[in-house]
């Protein structure tokens, strides 16, 4: 019998999730200061004022009625989760509609979604006018929901740690890298900021040595350091990173998407001094050997099409577009045209399966994740070892995550289960787009891209495309960052109140 | 006799004048689209100047968007001093018309697609964009922000009380 929601779990839901939104709202006042002291753009400012007034407004309405001092349970932290992040697309999209270089406010949400899943397929009209209080807005989506929305909330708005382990879940992440969680979300920020600080310094200086203006460089370092950490490919201008002309600047960028798609646990081994994790780890591993193949792949299929006549030159274009598929960032040396237009159905294979096959788990990178991918190989070796052996033999599998574990049928079931759920979604994008007359592979490059949050595209996402596809891209891209999910616990909740007793 | 040989006269100056625009004239959608075509031809591009002038040397990076796509120019440095305005938010770019080699992937640039400019003229001086501050915004803004902290006082009052 399937239970009907009460009156108190709706309160503790719209609590939570109005203390989100109060947060969301509280952010806004970064661009508004920048845009109002630092890029003297008062108008642009105004967008941010009004969209902040109106979420924190919301906000404060929201916990006010709905308050409550009880803790969420895992279900009801799966909805606030799934419900924040439209929330967050919804609020977040209304600066960037007010500063009319979005055609529909569906336009402004499609880019939202694609900022805060860290996917970076862009809908913005003349990017190149944009103000910098916007551009700043569209880039700070990604770092705030690269690290997660909900570790906004954890670190600084919602008091007690029993419920918000729940709400950490509910993003996506299940490895907690202290055992106190509201400590684990902290510690993401300060990791995430100091990286900030870093990789803008590195950028801004690379990016004057190439001949960008002071303040240009720092300002783009920053953005294209968010974009890149975070695995969401914005750039500030419409060339993307063809803009640069740099090969320094693209190593740079390289650096960045790698370890923005290292598992944060990673990153807190690597701070504790223990650097032989990143060797010895199933994701690393798993990570390496998955580039190999799909950068083998795509070579083989450039190579084929004569796309680049020097060797040099294809490595340096293939490799980029591959890094930047698997680390599911999206950053784009070519024009997204010559995809298809030159790259050849080889080639355009092995970016796919880089995109589906994606980054770390506990990372900003989206896709089926290499733990996944590195388990359901130990699995697949298991069970050929157990078909090999006598029936007698007691066939065990290890691998090494942080610590040494045994692979347990439970754990591979799960594994099983996201995964073949993410199939569904990038099956489930290649459908539509085919029925609207897309061709096939194309859609399924489109798709794939948007749910693994990727943001690579092949010239389908486009103002003039379909209404229908862009709301598809937006479940998908909301589906794949949050793995599934806690959008699966918002339909079920919506089912428990409609049928349930 | 005559109707038919001025038809054909007609007929093959819009034929003449249409390609003669195709060749001179290509949109940046067009130079990637049919950048096989085009890879090592003279090609003449019109647009905006967008972003920075990025000075490398003798030469220097710069990017004309023609209402479509950015597409990078590589020009010797002294053809850029007369470009004054690059466009952003502030600042409407001059708009150029660039006569150079198109590059599908070019060698000299690890691949890039790009335009070595060997002519870039100023059609239109670009200038500066004055925004007016939007009172309505202005207004909205201030109205909103004294709803929300009275709501937020009231709220705080009677959770005290």
């Amino acid at each position: 019998m399937i239970l009907k929601p009460q009156v108190n779990d709706i309160k503790n839901i719209g609590y939570y999730l109005g203390r989100i939104i109060l947060g969301i709202g509280l952010t806004m006042f970064l661009p508004f200061i920048t845009g109002l002291v630092l890029f003297r753009e008062p108008n642009c400012a105004l967008d941010f004022l009004i969209s902040a007034n109106i979420a924190i407004f919301i906000g404060l309405v929201l916990s006010w009625l709905c308050k409550t001092d009880k803790e969420l349970n895992t279900g009801q932290a799966m909805v606030v989760i799934a419900l924040s992040w439209l929330a967050a697309m919804a609020l977040s999209a209304i600066p960037l509609l007010l500063s009319g270089h979005y055609k529909s406010f569906l336009d402004a949400c499609f880019e939202t979604m694609s900022g805060f899943t860290t996917t970076g397929l862009t809908l913005v009209q003349d990017l190149d006018h944009l103000s910098k209080s916007h551009n700043l807005w569209r880039h700070l989506g990604p770092f705030l929901g690269g690290q997660g929305i909900a570790i906004i909330a954890i670190s600084f708005l919602v008091k007690g740690a029993g419920g918000m382990f729940n709400l950490y879940l509910g993003e996506g992440r299940d490895e907690k890298l202290v055992p106190n969680v509201i400590n684990t979300a902290r510690f993401i920020w300060i990791i995430s900021i100091i990286y900030l600080i870093l990789g803008t310094i590195v950028l801004g200086l690379v990016g004057m040595s190439i001949g960008l203006k002071a303040q240009s460089a720092f300002f783009h370092g920053a953005c294209i350091f968010m974009a890149g950490f975070d695995t969401a490919g914005f750039s500030p201008q419409s060339p993307n990173i063809l803009y640069y002309h740099s090969l320094i600047y693209e190593i740079v960028i390289i650096f960045f998407m790698v370890i923005g798609s290292f598992n944060f646990n990673l990153h807190y081994q690597i701070w504790r001094g223990n650097f032989k994790e990143i060797w010895k780890n199933i994701e690393t591993r798993t990570l390496l050997f998955v580039i190999m193949m799909v950068t083998l792949i795509t070579m083989a299929g450039l190579r084929r099409m004569g796309v680049y006549s020097d060797g040099l030159i294809l490595f340096r274009k293939g490799f980029f577009q591959i890094i930047s598929g698997q680390t599911t960032t999206g950053y784009m040396t070519i024009y997204a045209q010559q995809f298809i237009q030159e790259w050849g159905n080889l080639a355009l294979t092995g970016i796919i399966l880089a995109m589906a096959l994606g980054g770390c788990a506990c990372s900003t990178a989206g896709g089926i994740k290499m733990l996944r991918v590195g388990v359901i190989y130990k699995a697949f070796r298991q069970d050929i070892k157990r078909m090999m052996l006598s029936p007698n033999a007691v066939v065990v599998q290890k691998f090494h995550h942080i610590k040494t574990m045994f692979i347990e049928d439970a754990q591979v079931r799960a594994v099983l289960v996201v995964t073949l759920g993410y199939f569904f979604l990038y099956g489930l994008g290649t459908l539509i787009g085919v029925w609207l007359g897309y061709p096939f592979l194309e859609s399924l490059f489109e798709s794939t891209s948007a749910a693994a949050n990727v943001g690579l595209s092949c010239g389908i996402t486009d103002t003039s495309m379909p209404a229908i596809l862009k709301v598809t891209y937006i479940i998908e891209m909301w589906a794949g960052r949050l793995e599934l999910m806690s959008v699966f616990a918002l339909f079920g909740f919506f089912v428990a109140y409609l049928k349930g007793k | 006799m005559r109707n038919f040989f001025l038809l054909l006269v007609l007929f093959s100056v819009l034929i003449i004048f249409s390609s003669r625009c195709y060749a001179q004239a290509p949109t940046s959608l067009e130079l990637i689209n049919n950048a096989k075509q085009y890879d090592g031809k003279v090609v003449n591009y019109k647009g905006e100047v967008i972003g920075d002038i990025m000075i490398r040397g003798d030469y220097a990076w710069l990017h004309v968007n023609d209402g479509i796509i950015a597409i990078g120019i590589w020009a010797p440095k002294t053809m850029v001093q007369d470009i004054r305005y690059a466009g952003d938010y502030h600042i409407k770019g001059d708009i150029v018309e660039v006569s150079g080699t198109f590059h599908r992937s070019c060698l000299e640039h690890g691949g890039d697609l790009d335009v070595h400019a060997s002519e870039i003229k100023k059609i239109t001086p670009g200038s500066l964009i004055i925004q007016p501050i939007n009172r309505r915004k202005v207004y909205v803004g201030i109205y909103s922000l004294v709803l929300v902290l009275l709501f937020y006082a009231l709220r705080e009052f009677f959770q005290n009380k």
